[in-house]
């Protein structure tokens, strides 16, 4: 393979992407590691003759939807070119009255909402983001209604990808159930942008609810917040979304949401109150943190998993983590579902990286203990760091111990054993 | 394959009696539950330890021996259908509930498990695994993970796939791995999602941790007669189309009707074309209001009976006649193909007027059961096999039906599977790269193709870095170990 030289491959570039190609810029660099040409082209053909001069010159290609969550993941090991999808946003198809939309990955989130909403439908990713619906299908990073809709992969009937070779495939289809073949799609998922790119989505809708409430909660110890989230999930409350807010330096908050027709949620939302108890209050309005990342730009970020009933564990957990590093810690997310994000604030810590790396070394290592044992035990769940400026991301294990790792590094190498997609930027190195 | 080599290798690593080597005990496993097609195993083993599966596969790897897992063996695509120059593992001896843990809403259990027995056993802490397939009082966990299996309820609950949250796997080279557990999201790609309905090709898994799904506070059952299947699909359009999910809608025929009455007379109203089994879960206080509004579009649409079960007996004589539906076909016809399809719910009216017209053209009865709710469409096309030509029109029929799902934009399976059955059809659904792709995923779990070789994938793919392999002809097709279709 010889280095290619931008003399002789922008014109190939161009030519594959229509002329949608430029060189890059400042704002284009991925972790800090900048990229020389950004292409954008305009279909699926046009992904598929991109990858395929960069397969054949050994070009390093990372996808970009939006740019919203283009920090998450390791920084890239190599970056030649930018892809761009956010031309692939056509809505190929709503079938309303099967529930199904198809559409181009690089189509805003907030404008799938909009065109969806026409039909009194959604697609229950909330809340409406900037970012592309290919980005949050790369990502797998749906919000708080994960809890009764599922998660994005759940959500995700048929993808149609382009593989690192250029070949372009299909899996799944356009009905919601379908068991013919593998299911590409959920593979794909969280894949962020390693093992294809995706060009199409189809998606299973929902409609929207005609009467919707909030109910929030001061929580005042840990264990009060388990409690109240066991509450929650073994009661016939329905909730469609169940988030803690807990702030370093503040108090904790509970709040669920509920939907449904009018007389219902107001059954539900009279349980809720009793169930909550002292000081539960009903809104239509969400509070003000509500599907909001905590903390404050350029802050570090972690994404905690744990077992819902190991809450209690969690936030013990931080809150020692935080105390011992003297690092700031906001923790915001689905604590019935087990994802949560945590935010280390980064007024104190840009000064002292090691502290950072120190603390979630802490955090790996008490939640990797053992479930159940009372009061010291784990969360059976993983912490990944997701957002850090790349100097701190250099001094971090980015995914932490990952279970099966040979076997993805296997798949991997089948779907692109040159490495063209995203390299470095995954588990293990992937 | 060496079967006394094997047999020596494996009986002292196996209890007792789990390695079957007497051909008329092996013949009791030549099929699943389509029994046209029938194989003898070479060899069977009933381990009872993941740790014994674990041998017997890594003892096939290192031979380059097929091996097929078995649940229940109630597979409807033959999914389950042995090799005969492999051997067959058969997990019902691995049958405990590991684990219920109500505070996290998950039981662990083995493959074996039936479906029923851990719903049984976690209903008295207000707690069921929703994934209900009609033939969950017997199927297993494991054949559900295998093929990804829906049920009645799966309008509203979703399939296998998302009540999965951990598996235990054999890898097809013997590995013994975890993926996933109670927490969601393990860091990683999402193997889960592609081992779930991937018909043991990936692997054989041997524990399985489950979502259970809190039991709702109020199910209310209607049963709704209509003159014909236009009329209970337009009601079915009007209940989707008011944002109304129930958690099941079922649709049956006059034929299958007929059928279910002549086997387990559960009453149905008579002189119906159609009846729709419409099922509302949730609070109380929704379901009421619902329950009101889908009587009123069953109505509109022409239903003359409307029956609302009063108590959980009645519930469940409307569900007998559903569920009991594809064996009653036995009382009205000597055979059948049970057929599984899905199209969009929209199409429904006219995928249903061109099955009659083809059952008429081609005179062949054909009896419809579905799941009306998700478009998964179940005709059962009635043959008599003594009367020469029969079968052959009846499987006529029944890939025209097929053919029908596909240009109507949706599937050749909803939940049965491709299995060996349809393997021959899924070039009509997916481009031949499509297909390489899914097969790039299989080469990653099983370089030699020995896990249920011939299933899925009409023409199996070199995967490239197998030591000592060579160009050519498959080396499974050559072992004469997988066909080209
Ligand atoms: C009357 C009747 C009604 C049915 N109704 C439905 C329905 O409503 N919905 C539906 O989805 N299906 C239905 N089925 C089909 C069938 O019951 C399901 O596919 C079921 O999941 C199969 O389970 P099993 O244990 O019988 O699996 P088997 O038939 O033994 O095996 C099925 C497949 O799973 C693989 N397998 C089995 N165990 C494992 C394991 N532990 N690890 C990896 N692979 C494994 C096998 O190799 C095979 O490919 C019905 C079948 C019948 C006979």
């Amino acid at each position: 393979m010889s280095t290619p030289t931008a003399t002789d491959l922008l014109p190939r570039l161009s030519d594959a992407a229509a002329g949608a190609v430029r060189e890059g810029g400042d704002g284009d660099a991925v972790d800090g590691m900048p990229c020389r040409w950004v292409v954008s082209p305009a279909d699926t053909p046009g992904v598929s003759a991109v990858l395929r001069v960069a397969h054949d010159e050994g070009l390093a290609v990372v996808v970009r939807g939006g740019g919203t969550k283009l920090g998450w993941g390791s920084p890239p090991e190599r970056l030649d070119v930018i892809l761009d999808t956010t031309r692939l946003d056509g809505l190929v198809d709503h079938a309303a009255g099967d529930l199904i939309a198809v559409v181009g990955a690089g189509r805003r989130l907030d404008d799938l909402q909009a065109d969806l909403g026409a039909a009194s439908q959604w697609f229950a990713v909330d809340p409406a983001r900037r970012g592309t619906l290919g980005g949050l299908v790369a990502t797998a990073d749906g919000g708080p209604s994960r809890l009764l809709y599922g998660p994005v992969r759940d959500l995700v009937i048929g993808a149609t990808m382009v593989r690192a070779d250029g070949v372009v495939a299909k899996s799944g289809g356009k009905v919601v159930k379908n068991v013919a073949g593998y299911d590409l799609g959920k593979l794909l998922t969280g894949s962020l942008g390693t093992l294809g790119v995706i060009t199409e989505v189809a998606v299973r809708l929902h409609p929207v609810a005609p009467a919707h409430r909030y109910v929030t909660v001061p929580v005042v110890s840990t264990r009060h917040a388990h409690a109240l989230v066991q509450g929650v999930i073994h009661s016939h409350l329905v909730a469609t979304a169940c988030e803690l807010d807990q702030p370093a330096d503040g108090a904790a908050t509970l709040a669920i949401r509920l939907d449904g027709i009018r007389p219902g949620v107001e059954a539900r939302t009279a349980g809720a109150l009793e169930l909550l108890g002292a000081g539960a209050e009903a809104s239509d309005d969400p509070p003000a943190w509500w599907g909001t990342e905590p903390g404050a730009p350029g802050d570090v970020r972690l994404k905690l998993t744990h077992e819902i009933a190991s809450v209690t564990a969690l936030l013990d957990i931080v809150a020692e983590a935080s105390d011992r590093a003297s690092v700031p810690v906001d923790v915001r997310g689905s604590v019935a579902v087990g994802t949560v994000t945590a935010a280390l604030r980064a007024a104190h810590h840009q000064h002292d990286r090691a502290a950072v790396a120190d603390l979630v070394d802490h955090l790996r290592a008490a939640c990797s203990r053992s479930v159940g044992a009372s009061g010291a035990g784990g969360t059976g769940g993983s912490v990944v760091v997701r957002d850090a400026d790349p100097e701190t991301k250099a001094r971090l294990d980015v995914w932490g111990p990952v279970p099966a790792l040979d076997l993805m590094r296997r798949v991997k190498h089948q779907l692109d054993p040159t490495r063209v997609l995203a390299p470095g930027r995954f588990v293990g190195g992937i | 394959m060496d079967v006394e080599a094997l047999t020596a290798v494996l009986t002292p690593v196996l209890p007792e009696g789990a390695v079957i080597t007497d051909h008329q005990r092996l013949r009791t496993y030549e099929c699943d539950g389509l029994a046209q097609y029938r194989v003898v195993p070479a060899l069977v083993v009933v381990p009872e330890t993941a740790e014994q599966v674990a041998a017997v596969v890594a003892a096939c790897a290192e031979r380059g021996i097929p091996f097929v897992a078995r649940g229940s063996g109630t597979g409807l695509s033959g999914g389950a259908l042995p090799h005969a120059d492999g051997v067959l593992i058969v997990l019902s001896r691995m049958r405990a509930i590991l684990e219920i843990d109500r505070a996290n809403q998950r039981a662990v259990v083995e493959p074996g498990v039936i479906n029923l027995q851990l719903s049984n056993t976690t209903r008295p802490d207000g707690y069921y695994y929703a994934p209900d397939p009609s033939s969950q009082q017997v199927c297993s966990i494991g054949g559900n993970v295998a093929e990804n299996s829906g049920g009645a309820h799966c309008l509203k609950y979703g399939f296998t796939t998302g009540h999965v949250t951990g598996l235990e796997l054999v890898t097809p080279a013997g590995e013994l791995l975890r993926i996933g557990g109670k927490a969601p999201d393990a860091p990683g790609y999402d193997l889960l999602g592609a081992v779930v309905g991937s018909e043991g090709t990936l692997g054989i898994a041997t524990s399985v941790t489950v979502r259970l799904t809190r039991t709702p506070e109020s199910v209310e059952t209607l049963l709704a007669a209509f003159p014909d299947t236009d009329t209970a699909g337009q009601a079915v359009s009007s209940i989707i189309g008011a944002g109304v999910i129930p958690a099941a809608i079922e649709m049956m025929d006059a034929l299958a009707i007929e059928a279910a009455e002549a086997a387990v007379h559960c009453g149905y109203p008579a002189g119906a074309g159609a009846v729709l089994i419409v099922e509302l879960d949730g609070a109380a206080a929704e379901v009421r209001h619902q329950f009101d509004q889908i009587s009123e579009y069953c109505t509109a649409a022409g239903a003359f009976e409307i029956r609302i079960a009063q108590d959980d007996a009645e519930r469940a004589l409307f569900w007998k006649g559903r569920k009991s539906a594809f064996a009653a076909v036995g009382r009205i016809s000597p055979d059948y193909i049970v057929q599984d399809g899905v199209i969009p719910r929209t199409a429904l009216p006219e995928a249903l007027r061109r099955i009659t017209a083809l059952s008429v053209e081609r005179g062949v009865r054909v009896a419809n059961v579905f799941h009306a709710g998700d478009g998964n469409l179940h005709p059962l096309v009635l043959f008599d096999d003594a009367v020469p030509g029969e079968a052959e029109r009846a499987e006529e029929v029944s890939g025209a039906i097929i053919d029908l799902c596909i240009e109507l934009g949706g599937s050749i399976t909803g939940e049965h599977g491709v299995g060996s059955d349809k393997a021959k059809y899924m070039p009509r659904m997916f481009t031949a790269d499509d297909l390489d792709t899914m097969q790039l995923v299989r080469c990653a779990f099983d370089p030699s193709g020995i896990a249920n070789p011939g299933k899925i994938f009409p023409t199996p793919r070199m995967c490239g870095e197998v030591p000592g392999r060579h160009q050519g002809a498959h080396p499974l097709v050559e072992a004469g170990l997988a066909e080209q279709f």
